[in-house]
């Protein structure tokens, strides 16, 4: 083993053919991180939470035709404390951003977020409402956009199995660690609450860092 | 200790005004009300509804629905952009019929500007309009009883279908959901013989479906226990509410604008209006697999009653620059949740001077309460789904 790794390294390391003699004998060599990762992303449960049109989509995808199970995510969980995955599809308003934020902080890490469908990214065709809120991005760190509106069952399923080679990649390597590993990590995200004229705070403002721009300068 | 007087301790008021506490014997629990927030994060909201419950053991006290988390400035946006821009808008109103939203903004705005709209155009609104309908009616049903607790199979039986029409719409339209379909004096894409035999071999599944479908739940012995007797809506305060569409006539109200305003061809087709006997659950589900046969019977007659060839846009219809002259107009059609209409005032711009939306949903809901006095806390979702509603267009 390499030193301080416990990783995919293994596995890449070990000749092939000594692998696939071991298979033979029955005897099925991985890494740690390798069967970790691969058990954490065949049972990604998401949360059974629609806000608007790309919910209909959503569950389009988990019914018969797209059939979400043959990713292992078919699990919705109506609790957050139960699931993985937050797909935050639809139009997120000003008057449910504090009740995403507030379910978000609810699940359990490791937890993942995919902003399903244009509402969701940037505010969509609704961008110009005074109600809609500008992308989710600015309240929760999301791990896979998908654009669309609504986006297609099979640009969800993509998604799905982009954030599955996200979840692939993550490392136990100590010299690495994970945010949820730290103890010092701040495990809740602010809630934002409804001020006098918008959303306080507007934005989370220690991951959404847009690029400064005469308007949003200071 | 008298009726209605607060318990030691208890305050008076509620967030919803006076607090009225009943004493039931000597139970120390008695009167003691709980409120409960049901929503905007439930399973069986539907959407982002929120009800916020008062609760007496389990019955029902108070219940305040609470709109607006998807409020998304639909008629205000609408004011700001062309009358053709918000066309795709329409779609997102009841996501799950953009077909017949499509349909009665271009009905309204027809009135509006005085078009007219070809043959072969009407035939085609009415085929996309009970396909709307189908798909609608299909997936209230799988709700309704996901909701019941039937979780998986009715909801994937009814999205297995609603596909089947959907690929059809994709077809039509480029889209699955949001098909933008419906233009000012006819329709954006005809029809080809490959998609009318398409819809001709939906059209002769579907009833084996609903029988399939009815097999599996209509005599189901929980579906009828817990739907049966409740949620009744009586006759008058489903008139005086201004409720609309199956919830209207599953209160045995025949009220059905295919009929009364015979709009579009409407007068063509030999159809019957189901209706109830009730008012409660049970009726308003039946209610829609009835529905859902006369549109079959509807859907035959178009396709068989359809002109070949012929226009499908009215020659004087204008897709640039569209002005319609100065004045109003209310144009309604019979949605698959009821009364849809589009009230549009015109100052002879190129956008809309007032746009209001008369949504089915956000009106049908308003006798939510009155239906769930006195019932269980289980059955308010029960009683919620049967109103059928898409919060898109009770927030807009």
């Amino acid at each position: 083993m390499e030193q301080g790794r416990t990783g995919v390294a293994l596995g890449a390391a070990m000749d092939d053919r000594l692998k696939s003699e071991l298979q033979r004998a029955g005897i099925f060599v991985t890494s740690l991180e390798g069967i970790y990762n691969w058990s954490r992303r065949s049972s990604v449960w998401p949360l059974q939470f629609g806000l608007a049109c790309c919910a209909i989509e959503m569950i389009a995808t988990a019914a018969a035709r797209y059939d979400l199970a043959r990713f292992g995510a078919e699990v919705f969980r109506p609790t957050p404390r139960q699931a993985d995955l937050m797909i935050v599809a639809g139009t997120v308003t000003k008057k449910m951003a504090p009740q995403v934020v507030r379910i978000y902080n609810q699940m359990p890490e490791p937890k993942y977020v995919i902003a399903m469908g244009a509402c969701a990214i940037s505010g969509g065709p609704f961008k110009q409402g005074y109600n809609v809120l500008k992308g989710i991005d600015r309240y929760l760190p999301v791990d896979v956009h998908i654009p669309g509106c609504p986006p297609r069952p099979e640009a969800l399923l993509n998604a799905l199995m982009f954030l599955q080679r996200k979840i692939d990649r993550q490392t136990l390597d100590a010299s690495r660690p994970l945010r949820w590993y730290d103890p010092m990590d701040k495990a809740e995200f602010p809630v934002p609450s409804y001020g006098a004229h918008d959303l306080t705070p507007s934005s989370n403002r220690a991951f959404w860092k847009p690029e400064a721009t005469p308007r949003n300068e200071g | 200790m008298t009726p209605d007087a607060p318990p030691s301790g208890a305050p008076a008021e509620s967030l919803y005004g006076p607090r009225s506490y009943r004493v039931w014997g000597d139970d120390a629990l008695a009167g003691q009300f709980l409120e409960v927030s049901m929503g905007p994060h439930h399973p069986s909201t539907h959407g982002v509804f929120r009800m916020d419950v008062v609760l007496d053991g389990e019955t029902v006290v108070r219940l305040k629905p609470v709109f607006g988390y998807l409020h998304r400035n639909h008629e205000k946006l609408a004011e700001g952009m062309s009358w053709l821009g918000s066309m795709p808008y329409t779609d997102r109103l009841d996501y799950l019929c953009s077909m017949t939203n499509n349909w009665a903004y271009a009905l309204a705005v027809e009135k509006l500007a005085g078009l007219g709209v070809p043959e072969r155009a009407e035939y085609i609104r009415v085929i996309v309009g009970e396909l709307t309908r189908l798909v609608n009616h299909i997936c209230l049903a799988g709700f309704l009883l996901a909701d019941l607790g039937a979780l998986g199979t009715p909801l994937l039986y009814a999205f297995r279908e609603r596909e089947k029409i959907l690929d059809v719409f994709e077809e039509i339209s480029g889209a699955r959901m949001m098909c933008n379909y419906m233009r000012f004096g006819g329709v954006r894409a005809d029809l080809s013989p490959e998609v009318l035999q398409k819809i001709a071999r939906i059209v002769d599944r579907f009833p084996a479906f609903l029988d399939e479908f009815e097999r599996l739940v209509s005599g189901n012995e929980i579906l009828l226990s817990r739907c049966q007797g409740v949620g009744v809506l009586p006759r008058d305060l489903a008139v005086n509410a201004g409720v609309t569409g199956p919830m209207l006539r599953a209160s045995g109200v025949d009220y059905d604008l295919r009929k009364v305003d015979r709009y579009g061809i409407y007068d063509r087709f030999e159809f019957r209006v189901p209706l109830g006997e009730h008012g409660d659950v049970y009726d308003r589900y039946m209610l829609r697999i009835l529905e859902m046969r006369e549109s079959i019977s509807i859907l035959r007659q178009a396709l068989a009653q359809m002109p070949e060839k012929g226009e499908i846009l009215h020659p004087q219809a204008k897709l640039r620059n569209f002005r319609p002259k100065p004045g109003e107009a209310y144009g309604r059609i019979e949605g698959p949740k009821g009364e849809l209409g589009f009230y549009l005032i015109s100052d002879g711009g190129v956008c809309p001077y007032r746009y209001r939306v008369r949504p089915p949903s956000f009106i049908n809901l308003t006798v939510l309460e009155d239906m769930c006095l006195g019932q269980k806390v289980a059955d308010v979702i029960v009683i919620f789904g049967s109103v059928d509603i898409v919060l898109g267009e009770a927030d807009r």
